[in-house]
């Protein structure tokens, strides 16, 4: 059963960051993701130390406003003067060394180690579980980020339109009247509460990891949006479960594990990519130059 | 549309933009009749494409209001159509032409509904238009520029407006494209439609528009053609830059100016 929940947990995490990872890639935007990854630690802390226990709900919030929070930082820098790059390099690591600092300050309040905040563990994923009217639910991770990823899902389902149209055509998109600002923060939004739904599991690092390779995978492979979306997601849950079963094989971190499969399917994809894949490419010249010889 | 309020299809008041306080427009008054080919003339950095974005309220103005057959821009948007500079997208963005067209139809779906089999025939009948039809299914980044910029044009028809902006579809497609540009422009026009289109050519300026508008920071000169479109007004736009031998005019290649592109 505890093979099951981190296998489930794991594939939550990494869906749920692919499915909004690919709106970051398509926008250019992976670095800001990263950066937001990096720079809630701070509302987690200052959440935690608030609520005094580590419910999702005051997390969540703390790091929702620590993540519009850097997003807006980072565009008031660079719309004055400041490279776009180093405005986010800036924001993300003052932010995220105010976190380091208030954890290392509050260590007997706080429940959180570093070596968590930075790596996660998933391992222990199934042991806090979420007891609800006396019955245990199963883990309290896989609820969170599960409730996370229902809720982007259902927002970008709703708002597909608006969503593709922003990230593909801004200018068009004001023009008609959608609300351009609200859907990019609308999707940080998201992406912070994804980003503190999947930090236990797999830490500050590693979801970057989640938000940039599986939605870099799928772009090699469709021209299509929504079925970049879906093998995105794909990707995740493959990422989840070959993760578990190398890490359970080596014996080593199942995180580590997933984004190392992560990084091997995107390999395998660059290579094999049916229309950009290297291999394909030079299939092709070879075949053109024996067809002029 | 017109006649029941006789209002223009575009009234512009007072409006100046500027960014970091330095004026890039300063107090343009326009009022533009409608169903005429229009030209936004001037050279780089003239805030040409600033002013159609001012317009629409794609970027904040300083001052200034704009309407549109007698309302406010906000409130007319669906009698708006919007062709924004080719170069101002990624087309290796994961989506085929059809859908990009589609794209154009979104304005008039509101928050909710997704485009339906009506649209999606609709948005086919533009691609028509442009002669793209046999490429709906393409992915956009294997379009070449030209008909990528007729793709764009589609997804403006399927917009159904009244009046469109433009900036700068001329640049850079090939002889086929500029065709289907031309035809499609005539054919708006037949509509009662207005069009206003940036443009950087002057040899086509009298053989395209009807009206021409001359920028430079300022409204130098707008009218009709024939009567605005002389040596004397471009000698005003252009600056030393511009030198008319004869009946031809010649743009010099004056690096010295120095002057950023804005557009």
């Amino acid at each position: 059963m505890n093979t099951f929940w981190i296998i489930l947990t794991g594939a939550l995490v990494a869906a749920s960051c692919g499915f909004l990872g690919c709106f970051l890639i398509l926008r250019r935007m992976a670095m800001l993701g990263d950066a937001i990854s990096h720079s809630i630690l701070p509302g987690i802390v200052i959440a935690f130390l608030l609520s005094g226990s580590r419910d999702i709900l005051p997390m969540l919030i703390g790091a929702a406003v620590v993540g519009l929070l850097t997003v807006f930082i980072v565009q008031l820098l660079s719309q004055n003067g400041v490279k776009a790059d180093a405005a986010i390099g800036v924001t993300f690591t003052a932010l995220f060394s105010v976190g380091v600092v208030l954890v290392s300050l509050y260590t007997a309040q706080v429940d959180l180690d570093l070596d968590c905040v930075l790596y996660g563990e998933i391992a222990y994923v199934p042991w806090d579980t979420w007891q609800w009217g006396g019955i245990d639910m199963g883990p309290r991770a896989a609820w969170g980020i599960g409730g996370v990823f229902l809720l982007s899902l259902l927002l970008v389902g709703l708002f597909f339109k608006q969503f593709k149209l922003c990230s593909f055509d801004p200018a068009l998109a004001a023009a008609i009247g959608i609300p351009v600002v609200f859907f990019h923060y609308l999707l940080m939004t998201l992406v912070s509460f994804t980003t503190v739904a999947a930090f236990e599991s797999v830490g500050a690092i590693l979801v970057v990891a989640m938000l940039v390779v599986p939605s870099a995978t799928a772009y090699l492979l469709t021209e299509k949006l929504h079925v970049m979306l879906f093998i995105s997601m794909g990707v995740g849950v493959l990422c989840s479960v070959f993760g578990y079963l190398l890490a359970s094989w080596m014996d080593s971190s199942i995180a580590g594990s997933m984004t190392a499969v992560s990084g091997l399917l995107f390999l395998l994809a660059f290579l094999f990519s049916p229309r950009h894949g290297m291999v394909i490419r030079m299939l092709a010249r070879r075949r053109m130059r024996l067809g002029t010889n | 549309m017109s006649s029941q309020t006789g209002a223009v299809p575009l009234l512009v008041r007072d409006m100046t933009v500027a960014y970091q306080k330095k004026p890039v427009l300063r107090n343009v008054n326009l009022s533009v009749p409608e169903g005429k080919l229009i030209g936004i003339i001037g050279p780089n950095g003239a805030g040409k494409s600033t002013f159609i974005k001012a317009v629409q309220g794609l970027i904040p103005t300083a001052s200034g209001t704009a309407e549109v057959y007698g309302k406010p821009f906000s409130q007319q948007r669906r009698s708006v159509g919007y062709v924004p500079q080719r170069e101002s997208v990624d087309w290796d963005f994961p989506t085929d032409a059809l859908d990009v067209v589609l794209m154009g139809r979104y304005g008039r779906l509101g928050w909710f509904r997704r485009p339906g089999k009506a649209d999606r025939q609709f948005a086919l009948d533009c691609l028509k238009k442009v002669g793209m039809a046999d490429y709906a299914d393409r992915q956009i980044s294997q379009l070449s520029g030209g008909q990528q910029q007729r793709v764009f044009l589609a997804r403006a028809l399927a917009q159904e407006a009244q009046l469109y902006f433009m900036d700068e579809p001329f640049a850079g497609v090939d002889a086929a494209t500029e065709r289907a540009i031309i035809q499609l422009l005539n054919d708006l026009k037949k509509q009662q439609k207005t069009v206003l289109v940036v443009h950087h050519d002057l040899q086509t300026v009298d053989e395209y528009f009807d009206w021409v508008i001359l920028l430079n920071r300022r409204v130098i000169a707008a009218g009709p053609v024939k009567e605005i479109f002389t040596a004397e007004n471009l000698q005003k736009t252009y600056g030393g830059r511009l030198q008319v031998l004869g009946t031809q005019v010649l743009l010099t290649n004056d690096k010295t100016s120095g002057e950023a592109d804005a557009t």
